[in-house]
């Protein structure tokens, strides 16, 4: 079938367009050409995101073919050479005028009480094309109105047009078909299964492109009406993916994100955490005023209190014990300018470089910065194989997940998974290769092996090797999207696949990270060993002479070592810029020990997290649509940010607290302005060269993707070496290797401080195979004993088809099972024992 | 009257008890075409097919062997779709073609498959006919075990699998892109054409042949006796013999095998060996001439015949052949409601004229009949008929996806071109009784 919503178009034709000549594509559909040449064709059910389906009839209009004018719904016609197209003849008026008194005759017209009012297509059309007055004399349809169809969607099928835009969008693009049409005719209604709700984490679209008020979200109803919202462009930081979005907001506070169609990266497409989490920038707990300890007890302060007692313990720390005395973990959440910033304050000024972006969840910064990169659009480019070796894309990088999908059903991608659970790609894979947790190198060996070797490897069976090798072999550009599938296992297995991969001729990576901004952190040399614009100390060091006092000598270290040496004392103030590490980090036991060995803590932050409460002082940041500046995606584009709200209380930028901590240490950083900023990152950092003229004179939102210069060249990559793993332990009958990814919905602060989302974690429980289940002779929802390293616990049991047998499966940052419990990210890999409390069980 | 005396050709075995055996098909010359057939080229088959101005049965009246060639040469699999989702109110001949001689439907299906070149023949049985579907998964069991379907077919290498699929009650599913979408597993909606067709791109977007039953059963007599046999049978391109469902007041009710082209619709309505004339001897006040669809007939259209291309120029079709009489009682504003409802009950709401159109024509007809009229709404009727077949025109334009909606419009531009006056003698007494009452004299008072 051809794809209609691929925007690949070729050869030119020429058509009439009420009465003018026009250029067209071929496969270009008529509704789309008349929009691109300023004629806009009303119309309902058209997206252009979405394969058109033709079925409201409101774009219907006169074309003629050759054999005499008829009407045609445009958006399911494609140009052809000579057509003559009247969009504002006497039949076509008179065919539209028709559909939309055909539409409103069942519409309620309760516009004063629908949030869709004001930006309604229908109530728009109405006013453009529709009649004066009613001919329909007889009482509208009814239904019982609203009705939740999720926690977060609520449906009023009086208002639905039937357009079928919320059902395909379920279905073709989120590939959750969990809302359908049902009955038929006049009483057709959109209507989710009985007792199953419309759970997609995609949800929000489709009360996005909802063409009336049938498809209300929960945290936006009734809050305003659209004349009165001001809205900005930005990017959202709820993960990397860094969709675009529309901050909405009235009288100061943020009330709605709008998804916006920004073509190499979201297609309008946003996941429900980014579209809802703007709850959490209006949270009542919202950090307003700096705190520092007293008598015990965190306090208010002044900001000169507080900035004063920051750097006072940042001074004495480094008289008594020198900079490398002194951590910083974090960054991931700031704006670049900011990043940089921090950067230039504990490199450049305090002179540690025990810096580190990345929670000890990630990837080496090297090997970030070592492999060649693809953006999203080259991964989903037709005709190639993408690898996915990471996290489940539809869980940590949700939209991601959805160009994934879109590529591979629609454009011939073939996709391989890599991964030791089953994930949300796994049904429309071509090869799904479900291995043991540890083994990931062996299946990335046995992948670029020679075809036809008959073994199995890392558990995975041979024939299925054979069906990936032979989607690498069909051609095409190889696309890695690299990232971390399990935090229970060391990164060095991830990071000898990732090389055994990049051996396959015309392969680059896309780096799958955790969040919003780690990518700018990284670049901007918040990673130890780094300085910014992807270089190391001594790459870098020349640089920033003149603009930084110090440069590191040599390398810190990063955030698991940081943790284990506070935890041995050797670390004596520990910086956390908007970190979180006991609900972050992989091994709670070693944060908690490190955060309990340091003296100080200094915390930025927007709420008061676990880990923040113990600080000595706490520094109130602005946050999200509080802030401008830019923000990195994970392809490496770069991105504008807006401000649309003022931050609570005195709560400050990201950037302006570390200038005025740098102050209070006596040194200038140099910056009065983001713009500042912008600008010296444009000169200090190589791969950022030219950022801002390139910003300032684009055309578009995109962003732009850095070094502007292109791919950076093979040569000029950093090197990184590949760790060599520990050996690991045999696989013992009553063992289960953990592996532990997330969930969308965590306890995180996005969804911990948006009321709305606040019900949607699903809860920690250790989850198995069925057939674990009857070997450990346990039941579902059951309680038993989970023995893990460092502790042992009771924790229910659950059946997931999607965990291999052999391992065992713990979400992280649940509430209930918390994974980080069970980790000891000494081991390379956390191996549990389970058992069944009433004695019968593993080792029985 | 001029009734000819030609054989049947589909119906022949409709008298035999056993007829829908096996061995009753066969002791009738039952399989010998397909024999025939499978020592001749497929392309030979289906040029005899061609040759035979075979029209299809199901309403459009597409010849069959013209259909068979649209397939996209070199494109496979291909499938054979065999439309048995006979709904269209006062049709009820494919019905009894499964009933009573399910196995020359069979017998039909493998020629065509043959002809064409498909290997999967899916045969769409409406939902309500139970004995039908009986019958024909009987007979294809007996057709299996007898190695006339499967693998390998009379030893020859011809393979030919029958899917049965039974309808869950959607009178749209007989629409061919409709009932692509139901045998997929989808709603029963029709599918926009162009871009596709169902002879490039069908059942699973592959090359696909939708027939009707009666189109196919009527092949392997083709195909025993050849098209020029056929052909002597009929007129203009209405050859062969075909299948008339008689219903409404008629003393003789059913259906009826006649010579295609030449039978004139008085000669069916009215010969004793037919529907007998009108019930009381009464007036014939209007006839549908071909299913519910169809614009209708009245008496000085009675002398046409049965024939396609003269149907069509004088204003209708000859459709699913279903010909429903109206003598001279009927009340057409009730009639026209009673067809109307049921396009509006059937429309499968997938496009928005026909959903909101065929249910708002329906509740305006209600509302008149019920003395609620207005002097607007005749006007208005035809209106929202133009609205969804601009022109109301025959052949219909339409706005809608699929012909259902302008269906719906065949009967209201039918009755009120002819019988306006009884529309508005509905109103105007409605009018009337509405003037007539006092109005009561209301009182707006304060609550205590």
């Amino acid at each position: 079938m051809a794809d209609e919503t691929s925007t690949q178009v070729t050869g030119e034709l020429t058509i009439t367009l009420n009465g003018t000549q026009v250029d067209a594509r071929k496969g270009e559909l008529l509704i789309a050409a008349a929009e691109r040449h300023g004629v806009y064709i009303p119309h309902f059910c058209y997206h252009p995101r979405m394969r058109p389906v033709g079925m409201c009839r409101m774009c219907i209009v006169e074309v003629d073919t050759g054999r005499g004018p008829t009407l045609q719904p445009s958006c399911m016609l494609e140009c052809a050479e000579g057509m003559v197209v009247d969009t504002e003849s006497d039949v076509t008026s008179k065919a539209q005028d028709g559909i939309l008194e055909f539409l409103l005759i069942n519409h309620p017209l309760d516009c004063p009480v629908c949030d869709k009012g004001g930006e309604c297509p229908l109530q728009d059309q109405t006013m453009a094309y529709g009649p004066g007055e009613s001919r329909f004399v007889e009482s509208k349809r009814h239904h019982e109105k609203p009705i939740p169809i999720s926690d977060l969607v609520l449906l009023d099928r009086e208002r639905c047009i039937l357009c079928d835009r919320c059902t395909r969008f379920a279905k073709e693009v989120a590939g959750d078909p969990l809302i359908h049409f049902i009955n038929r005719g006049n009483h057709t209604e959109v209507n989710t299964f009985p007792d199953e709700p419309f759970a997609s984490y995609f949800s929000g679209n489709t009360v996005q492109i909802c063409p009336v008020g049938a498809l209300t979200a929960t945290p936006y109803r009734f809050k305003a009406r659209p004349w009165d919202l001001e809205q900005v462009e930005s990017t959202c930081q709820t993960c990397s993916v860094g969709c675009r979005v529309a901050v909405q907001s009235s009288r100061n506070e943020v009330l709605r994100y709008v998804g916006v169609d920004s073509d190499p990266v979201n297609w309008g497409w946003l996941c429900d955490k980014g579209r809802f989490a703007f709850e959490s920038v209006n949270g009542d707990e919202r950090l307003g005023e700096p705190l520092v300890r007293t008598g015990g007890e965190l306090r208010p302060a002044r900001w000169s209190e507080a900035i004063a007692s920051a750097a006072e313990v940042l001074q004495s720390t480094l008289t008594a014990h020198g900079p490398e005395a002194i951590g910083v973990i974090g960054g991931a959440r700031l704006t670049n300018e900011a990043a940089y910033a921090w950067a230039k304050l504990a490199k450049g000024v305090l002179g540690t470089d025990n810096v580190d972006a990345q929670l000890g969840d990630g990837l080496p910064a090297e090997v970030v910065l070592g492999l060649p990169s693809a953006t999203i659009d080259e991964v989903c480019a037709p005709g190639g194989t993408v690898i996915v070796l990471g996290p489940d894309t539809k869980e940590e990088l949700p939209v991601l997940f959805l160009r994934l999908r879109h590529a591979v059903l629609n454009d011939g991608v073939r996709l391989i998974e890599i991964a030791p659970t089953a994930t949300g790609l796994s049904a429309i894979a071509t090869a799904s290769l479900i291995h043991h947790p540890g083994e990931t190198a062996e299946v990335a060996r046995a992948l670029v092996g020679q075809p036809g070797l008959g073994t199995d490897a890392g558990g995975v069976n041979s024939a299925a090797l054979e069906v990936a090798r032979a989607a690498i072999a069909a051609g095409g550009p190889v696309r890695v999207v690299l990232g971390r599938a399990s935090v229970a296992e060391s990164v060095s297995w991830t990071v000898e696949a990732a090389s055994i991969l990049s051996s396959i001729p015309d392969t680059s990576f896309l780096m799958a990270l955790r969040r919003g901004n780690v990518r700018g952190a990284i670049d901007l040399g918040l990673s130890p060993g780094l300085l910014p614009g992807r270089v190391t100390l001594d790459g870098g060091r020349a640089n920033l002479s003149g603009l930084w006092p110090t440069v590191p000598a040599t390398p810190g270290m990063d955030t698991t070592a940081m943790l284990t040496a506070a935890a041995e004392g050797h670390l004596r103030t520990l910086v956390l810029v908007g970190a979180d590490p006991l609900a972050d980090f992989p091994d709670r036991d070693l944060a908690r020990r490190a955060l309990a060995g340091v003296e100080t803590i200094i915390a930025t932050d927007t709420y008061l997290t676990g880990s923040s409460s113990l600080a000595g002082v706490v520094l109130p940041a602005a946050g999200f649509a509080e802030v401008s500046g830019t923000t990195t995606n994970l392809e490496g584009r770069v991105s504008v940010l807006s401000q649309r709200v003022t931050p609570p209380g005195t709560a400050r930028s990201d950037w302006a607290i570390a200038s005025d901590l740098a102050r209070a240490l006596g040194v200038d950083l140099g910056f009065a302005s983001v713009e500042d900023i912008l600008t010296e990152i444009s000169s200090a950092a190589p791969s950022h060269a030219g950022l801002a003229d390139a910003l300032a004179s684009s055309s578009d939102t995109d962003g732009v993707v850095v070094p502007l210069s292109g791919p950076t060249p093979a040569d000029a990559l950093l090197s990184f070496t590949v760790p060599t793993s520990d050996a690991l332990l045999p696989r013992h009958s009553y063992s289960l290797r953990l592996v532990v990814g997330r969930k969308l919905y965590d306890e995180g602060t996005a969804v911990h401080h948006s009321p709305a989302m606040t019900n949607l974690p699903v809860g920690g429980a250790l989850r198995l195979n069925r057939y674990d289940f009857d070997r450990l002779g346990v039941a579902e929802g059951d309680l038993v004993r989970v023995i893990a390293p460092a502790l042992t616990i009771e924790a229910p049991v659950v059946v997931d088809p999607a965990v291999p047998r052999g391992s065992a499966g713990a979400w992280f940052n649940q509430d209930g099972l918390c994974a980080a419990d069970l980790i000891d990210i000494t081991a390379p890999l956390t191996v549990l024992q389970v058992e069944s409390l009433n004695g019968q069980g593993a080792g029985s | 009257m001029t009734v000819s005396d030609v054989a049947p050709i589909i119906t022949s075995r409709f008298a035999n008890p056993d007829a829908h055996t096996l061995s009753g098909y066969r002791a009738t010359g039952g399989y010998q075409a397909l024999a025939k057939a499978l020592s001749m080229s497929p392309e030979a088959v289906a040029n005899e097919v061609k040759e035979a101005s075979l029209l299809g049965r199901g309403g459009a009246g597409f010849p069959a062997g013209v259909k068979w060639g649209f397939c996209p040469p070199g494109v496979w699999p291909r499938y054979l779709v065999v439309n048995g989702d006979e709904s269209e109110p006062g049709t009820y001949k494919d019905r009894m073609l499964m009933e009573r001689d399910p196995h020359q439907l069979i017998e039909g299906v493998l020629l065509a498959c043959y002809a064409v070149g498909c290997g999967q023949a899916f045969l769409y049985v409406r939902g309500e006919m139970a004995l039908a579907q009986e019958r024909i998964a009987a007979a294809l069991n007996e057709a299996y075990a007898a190695g006339l379907v499967g693998r390998n077919i009379m030893g020859s290498d011809f393979s030919v699998d029958v899917i049965l699929h039974w309808g869950a009650g959607a009178y749209i599913v007989g629409e061919e892109t409709a009932l692509i979408e139901s045998l997929e597993g989808e709603r029963g909606m029709p599918r926009l054409k162009p871009p596709f067709f169902p002879a490039a791109k069908g059942l699973y977007m592959q090359p696909t042949i939708v027939n009707n039953v009666e189109t196919l059963s009527n092949v392997p007599w083709i195909v025993n006796n050849g098209a020029a046999a056929y052909n002597e049978l009929g007129a203009e391109a209405s050859r062969g013999t075909r299948m008339f469902a008689v219903s409404g007041h008629v003393k003789n009710p059913g259906v009826f095998e006649v010579e295609f082209g030449t039978t004139t619709f008085r000669d069916i309505i009215f010969d004793p060996r037919y529907a007998g004339g009108i019930l009381g001897d009464r007036a014939v006040k209007a006839f549908i001439p071909g299913g519910a669809s169809a614009p209708w007939f009245f008496e000085e259209h009675l002398d046409l015949p049965l024939e396609k291309g003269t149907v069509d120029r004088a204003g209708s079709m000859l459709g699913s052949g279903a010909i429903v009489v109206m003598d001279e009682t009927t009340d057409v504003v009730r009639a026209c409601l009673s067809l109307v409802r049921f396009f509006a009950h059937e429309s499968c709401g997938k496009c928005t004229p026909c959903r909101e159109g065929t249910t708002w024509l329906e509740r305006i007809l209600t509302r008149i009949i019920s003395g609620q009229g207005r002097p607007t709404d005749l006007d208005l009727l035809l209106d929202v008929s133009d609205n969804i077949s601009p022109g109301i025109a025959w052949p219909p334009k339409q706005t809608t996806i699929c012909p259902l909606g302008p269906s719906a419009v065949s009967p209201i531009s039918s009755a009120l071109t002819r019988f306006r006056g009884e529309f508005e003698a509905l109103i105007d007494d409605a009018v009337a009784a509405r003037t007539a009452v006092t109005p009561v004299e209301i009182t707006v008072g304060s609550h205590g």
